[in-house]
């Protein structure tokens, strides 16, 4: 049992780390801290593609994928070895996790080799963007009981309907998207998958403000969008399968979540004073904290044994299903206590706030990242039925097709 | 990196799983719990037998000269059945300390006894409802006299053999000899017998030197307690396990209760915490057996992770079984019991937790 490099992995992480040095800034630790300026969303973009393209030229973009869709044939231990060493520089990321985590795989795994030849390097080099098309209004954790209807015409095929909480969709590119083409069977049996180039006519984005005040997802409009049927993935009415495939990556996409951490609370609790004394000298303070870093250390050594039986060739265990049902409340709950320290002084947000309301900016945004890819509740179902074995819910939309089934906009 | 226990460790991990599952079923644990026996007899004879009392002590020493690595397996299988045997008191603690402050003629003496299940040792620490630190403790040595009341300490009627924490030191006492009265002392998990020693001017020596005593007594309980940690998170799973089971057994409105997402999600609680010690538990296990620069912050994390797992688990299995669950008859009991038992040997939670942001405010980590 050792966490050290294998000399293969030793040799790996010199290279990452030299091509890094040669190509990327470090962080500038102390500076990291107290500034958290955000660029508007185009500049970043910009600085994203280019951070991107430089890194798929070296191969670093995509180190699990295949040498022929622009990738390095490497191991899954590569890939975080090279995230370790990146994240010690100061480079912009964001953007291409949805498109490289959950499009492109699902194309890999059910596009043509044409296909796959057009839209995999295309992506990973950051010139094209992708987004996730499943979400409506009335189909969320339930995505299945979607109502974006597809019709074919020939060649072709016909959309029409609405998305929702779309991620990057005003900017993006591409999309995969998830409709009913059959409504007149059981509701994931009437479904077909496809990709779509996002400038089609009868495409309207429409962006949605989030809580925060932010704008990082859509409301998607479809009318009579016409989508040739060589862009289907996978067969007619079998449009869940493939959707599967996507939902199974954004479980591995999906991560520990990042933001501010015990450390950073650690910082606040030592900069407080309370009556008592210094915060950080506070036993409920020192409880709550040591249990953060617990929760943290449990899911960074979770990975470690991922990774371990990833690189043995086995199937790595359930415990890779924890990691955002632990992060996300951890998040929000840290966040919160951090505010709370504060007392009056917490509730300040703007050039007033400590560490640039880096705390009150993670409280805001945990809200959602519970919600996203996948709620608590849904994790939690999805832990005590394929881990644990324990039975699915009692369903009533077993067996009856998609139009006799009751929601909340009536059948 | 290789972040597993190798294909040995597993196997002896198997061995010792299949050993306690023969000999040491649930009905055996309640026949210490029902009976005057301090421990159950034959299961501890046989862990002696069988190599496991021993593992990580040096064969030049009586024992198999295997590694710290194995202790932790075979800890969880230990905790995974809830074993009435004194194995964390001779081994974790007594075995340890000797290893770690022993002089070689100390080490020669009592160590082979203590690997073949010859002599039971113990660790006496606790004084009374305070927890132990250096302005609390009264115990004294001087002149090779020592003197104190311990309680409660974990076998301490059957011990032969007591490593004694005093005011400046760690110290060894022959508990067979004068100056000693020991009565039993009622605990809330009788499957694990505890009793009150006083010592009056009993013959002691030094073990490790004078004055180093809270120094050692800590780095002891650091090594200790990733040991305690893997028999919390072999008790969290079995504790686990028995609540996924009924769950799927029990109907309640024409159907399993496990298909109750209030059950359900319990159960998936149960599953996060667990993973999480766990994992915390193998890095700790690590830095144990290379003795780490971290190695208190390690176990202090695999220690309060585990103690959340098993507490967690042990008290909401009651909560699944309902009404049956709060039963004599019912084996839910082992669990709430013993799981508390391990939460306070070594000192509560929250010590702990306290420990633990000592050492990240030392170690500047953040
Ligand atoms: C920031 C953000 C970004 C997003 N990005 C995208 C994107 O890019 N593409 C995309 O397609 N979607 C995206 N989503 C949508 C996201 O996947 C859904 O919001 C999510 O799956 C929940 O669906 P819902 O909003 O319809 O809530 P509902 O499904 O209506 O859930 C409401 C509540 O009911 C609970 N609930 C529902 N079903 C059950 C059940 N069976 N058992 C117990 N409780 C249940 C939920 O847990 C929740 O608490 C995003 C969401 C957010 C917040």
């Amino acid at each position: 049992m050792n966490l050290n490099d294998t000399p293969e992995e030793a040799k790996f992480r010199a290279a990452a780390r030299a091509w890094l040095t040669a190509n990327a800034r470090p962080k500038d630790k102390s500076k990291d801290r107290t500034k958290r300026v955000q660029k508007p969303e185009s500049e970043r973009l910009d600085s994203a593609r280019q951070w991107q393209a430089k890194k798929a030229e070296a191969g670093y973009a995509a180190i699990t994928w295949a040498p022929e869709y622009g990738g390095m044939g490497g191991s899954s231990i590569q890939s975080v070895i090279y995230a370790q060493e990146e994240a010690k520089f100061d480079v912009q990321g964001g953007f291409f996790d949805i498109g490289l985590g959950m499009c492109i795989p699902t194309m890999l795994a059910w596009a043509t080799a044409e296909q796959k030849e057009r839209y995999a390097k295309p992506a990973l080099y950051g010139q094209e963007v992708w987004c996730q098309l499943f979400s409506e209004p009335s189909a969320g954790s339930d995505v299945a009981g979607l109502r974006t209807k597809a019709t074919r015409d020939g060649d072709e095929w016909i959309i029409n309907g609405q998305k929702v909480w779309t991620s990057g969709a005003q900017y993006c590119d591409y999309g995969i998207i998830v409709t009913r083409s059959d409504p007149n069977v059981a509701k994931h049996k009437g479904l077909t998958f496809f990709f779509l180039d996002m400038k089609s006519a009868g495409i309207e984005v429409r962006p949605i403000k989030q809580m925060s005040g932010e704008s990082g997802f859509n409301e998607v409009f479809f009318t009579d969008v016409r989508v040739p049927d060589s862009q289907r993935l996978g067969a007619v009415g079998e449009g869940w399968k493939v959707a599967l495939t996507t939902l199974m990556n954004e479980r591995l996409a999906i991560g520990q979540g990042s933001g501010v951490d015990y450390s950073e609370l650690l910082d606040l609790a030592r900069s407080i004073e309370l009556e008592d004394g210094p915060a950080i000298k506070n036993a409920n303070v020192r409880s709550r904290l040591a249990d953060w870093y617990v929760q943290t250390q449990g899911l960074k050594y979770t990975k470690f044994r991922t990774l371990t039986a990833l690189s043995k060739g086995q199937t790595p265990g359930p415990e890779s299903s924890i990691g955002k049902i632990v992060s996300g409340p951890k998040m929000q709950d840290l966040a919160s206590f951090a505010m709370d320290l504060q007392g009056q002084g917490g509730i300040m947000d703007g050039d007033e706030s400590v560490m640039n309301s880096a705390f009150q900016s993670q409280w805001m945004w945990a809200a959602g990242y519970r919600i996203a890819g996948g709620t608590d509740e849904i994790l939690r179902n999805i832990v005590s039925e394929q881990v644990l074995g324990l039975p699915q819910d009692i369903r009533v939309d077993k067996g009856v097709s998609f139009n006799e089934l009751v929601s909340n906009q009536g059948k | 990196m290789d972040f597993d226990f190798s294909e040995d460790q597993k196997l002896l991990k198997e061995q010792a799983r299949k050993f306690l599952g023969d000999k040491c079923d649930l009905s055996q644990v309640r026949k210490v719990l029902e009976g005057d026996a301090p421990h159950h007899g034959e299961v501890w004879q046989g862990l002696c037998e069988l190599g496991f009392a021993g593992a990580a002590v040096p064969e030049a020493y009586g024992g198999l000269g295997l590694g710290t690595l194995e202790l932790c397996v075979v800890a969880e299988e230990l905790g995974r059945a809830i074993a009435p045997v004194p194995f964390s008191s001779s081994i974790y603690l007594a075995a340890e300390a000797i290893k770690l402050y022993g002089s070689e003629e100390q080490k020669k003496l009592w160590l082979p006894r203590i690997a073949s299940g010859e002599i039971i040792a113990t660790l006496a620490a606790a004084e009374g409802t305070s927890p132990p630190h250096p302005r609390s403790l009264k115990t004294q040595i001087s002149g090779g006299k020592l003197s104190g009341v311990k309680l409660p300490i974990a076998d301490g009627a059957e011990a032969t053999l007591a490593v004694v924490l005093t005011q400046d030191s760690l110290a060894l006492v022959d508990l067979t000899t004068g100056g000693i009265t020991r009565k039993a002392v009622k605990t809330i998990d009788p499957t694990r017998a505890h009793a009150e020693i006083t010592f009056d001017n009993a013959s002691a020596e030094l073990l490790g030197a004078q004055g180093e005593g809270w120094q050692n007594y800590c780095a002891l309980e650091s090594r200790a307690a990733i040991l305690f940690a893997f028999e919390q998170v072999g008790g969290a799973e079995a504790a686990m396990n028995m609540a996924k089971d009924y769950a799927l057994e029990r109907y309640a409105f024409g159907r399993q209760i496990g298909s109750y997402q209030a059950i359900k999600h319990k159960l998936a609680d149960m599953y996060v915490r667990l993973e999480l010690a766990r994992s915390n538990c193998y890095y700790a296990a690590m830095a144990l057996s290379e003795d780490t620069a971290d190695l208190e912050i390690a176990a202090a994390t695999a220690r309060i992770a585990a103690t959340e797992a098993y507490r967690f688990a042990a008290q909401e299995n009651i909560q699944t079984h309902g009404g049956i669950g709060f039963t004599w008859e019912a084996d839910a009991q082992f669990h709430y019991r013993r799981a508390k038992l391990l939460a306070l040997t070594l000192g509560g939670p929250e010590r702990w937790k306290d420990r633990l942001v000592s050492q990240l405010e030392k170690t500047n980590i953040a």
